[in-house]
């Protein structure tokens, strides 16, 4: 398959206040790829792929150089729209964050924001959503249940049915594994490699032999630089930077 | 060592006085409330007393019907939650949701300022301004009416209803704005669809505290509603307040007497609604920690 870039990161530097966050970040994001940030807490990758679906514009006294390059767009032209911006970049985060509603209020609800009423169509993109998610079997009788009676694990598959129903194109993972268990967690990631045919895919992980189990592409932040960005075999078995070595063996971080 | 055992037990025993002390006093209260009121009861039909129209304590033969001193009450609480409630609500999501940091800071602050204003000022600041106002545009012989009441009264509910509203909006995880937005919901929807619903049982204890306020409120009712113990036909109507007659009537009763007695049983009605609305409020803030 060829390979096509989707987004492309042009010299951004980002501050929180006066702590500067991301440095002089460039890199090409392929479609139907999952690239997977690692590095050490606080090193900025969370923050990096917050820019991508703008959640950053919710935190106040940030200062943003450089851009974001969606198809060609830069995300941060002023005649952008971010709620559109959102519903084709979806995102899931940490800690699983069901609504306090059922289950299928939680999935429904990024379609009726958007004006769908028909029964049918919410009914059926709530059951494609959730098979796509696996979760379908284990959830099909009991849809009026509410959502935060489910299992952590099964709660994260919710989140990401919930993000799939909207339909987008590109979905930030942010440690989507860091408070789940190992099965859940197996679940997840074959979730995850099983959703890259359709959708772009990047993934925060603190877990290396995740990120060598599902992506295709790494990048390795230290202290809001991109060290090194290439091939995940090659990060993995061939880093060109020394840190990236010492990091990927578990020498710290 | 035996010293410090001795101060620790001392200041438990210290700390248990004082709490029993004010559960006795509570208690007192309540048994002496409820002995002269009850001893009303005794001479006087409760059901005449709940549904007579007239309310003539000194006239012989006296009459102690609080029909219309209840619905003077209830004109001005409902008038008072009407115009307070959506106002402290919307005020509570601007403050915690919308307004920037500074304005949230000032707003905040002034709004528990608002909260210390003695009731008797809100009363004087109705009388001399609100009254005459009321008066001219709504064109009614008397500005003293059941609408003045319930105006002032939103005034003093609104730092209530804000205040504990507020903590029920910013009690809310921010997870599930996070959520919301990252679906591509508007400011709007995530505050109506999933922050709203989220807070509404903090939302509706505040409500009620907001409520039990108005309902006690005596000081500045008595100054602007007009004081007239009449069934009202409209909101316009001068009323009167069940808290108002007790303050006005109870200097000038004589000790023992029915007149006496009936004002308690007045207290006693009272204290039965407050009890009801404290109780429902109290389960809501229960749920809400749950």
């Amino acid at each position: 398959m060829l390979e096509e870039i989707r987004i492309k990161v042009e010299n951004i530097n980002f501050f929180y206040g006066l702590k500067h966050a991301l440095v002089d970040l460039n890199m090409d994001i392929y479609k139907n790829r999952v690239t997977a940030m690692i590095g050490p807490s606080g090193c900025g990758k969370s923050t990096f792929i917050r820019l991508i679906n703008r959640m950053n514009d919710l935190v106040s006294h940030t200062t943003l150089k450089g851009r974001i390059l969606l198809d060609g767009k830069n995300i941060f032209d002023p005649d952008v729209d971010v709620v559109e911006l959102r519903r084709k970049v979806g995102m899931v985060f940490q800690k699983p964050n069901p609504f306090p509603k059922s289950i299928f209020e939680n999935l429904v609800y990024g379609l009726q924001i958007k004006g769908v009423t028909d029964k049918k169509v919410l009914n059926e993109k709530t059951e494609t959503a959730l098979r796509k998610a696996a979760l379908w079997e284990e959830v099909k009788d009991r849809l009026n249940d509410s959502a935060l009676r489910l299992s952590g694990g099964q709660q994260q598959r919710l989140c990401i049915a919930r993000c799939l129903v909207v339909e987008p194109e590109v979905i930030l993972f942010d440690e989507p594994c860091a408070s789940l268990d190992p099965i859940s967690t197996r679940k997840i990631e074959d979730l995850i490699v099983e959703l890259k045919k359709d959708y772009t895919i990047l993934v925060v992980t603190h877990n290396m032999q995740q990120a060598a189990r599902i992506s295709t592409k790494t990048a390795f932040f230290l202290l809001g630089e991109l060290i090194e960005f290439g091939n995940t075999e090659d990060i993995f078995t061939n880093p060109k930077d020394k840190r990236t070595e010492d990091y990927v063996s578990g020498r710290f971080g | 060592m035996l010293s410090r055992n001795f101060t620790d037990s001392l200041i438990e025993k210290l700390i248990f006085a004082c709490g029993f002390a004010a559960i006795i006093l509570v208690s007192l209260i309540f048994f002496f409330l409820l002995r002269e009121g009850l001893g009303f009861f005794a001479q006087y039909n409760i059901k005449e007393f709940i549904s007579g129209h007239f309310w003539y304590p000194t006239s012989k033969p006296a009459g102690f019907g609080i029909l219309p001193l209840i619905m003077g009450s209830l004109f001005v609480t409902l008038g008072a939650a009407v115009i307070a409630v959506p106002v402290g609500v919307m005020a509570a999501f601007y403050i915690s949701e919308v307004a920037p940091v500074a304005v949230r800071d000032i707003l905040k602050s002034g709004i528990e300022l608002l909260a210390a204003i003695p009731s008797v000022v809100i009363g004087f600041i109705g009388m001399v301004t609100l009254v005459p106002l009321v008066r001219v545009i709504f064109d009614i012989p008397t500005g003293l009416s059941a609408f003045s009441g319930a105006l002032m009264l939103a005034f003093m509910a609104m730092p209530t209803i804000v205040s504990i509203s507020e903590d029920a909006i910013r009690s809310v995880p921010g997870t599930y704005k996070e959520g919301a937005l990252a679906l591509g919901a508007t400011k709007w929807q995530t505050m109506y669809r999933i922050i709203l619903p989220a807070a509404a049982p903090g939302i509706l204890a505040a409500v009620m505290l907001g409520i039990g306020r108005v309902i006690g409120e005596t000081m500045a009712v008595m100054m602007i509603t007009g004081n007239a113990a009449a069934i009202p036909d409209t909101i316009f109507d001068p009323v009167r307040t069940m808290t108002a007659t007790i303050a006005a009537e109870m200097g000038e009763t004589v000790k023992g007497s029915m007149h006496y007695k009936g004002l308690f049983a007045i207290g006693l009605v009272l204290f039965v609604i407050t009890f009801i609305i404290n109780f429902i409020a109290d389960s809501f803030l229960n749920r809400v920690k749950k």
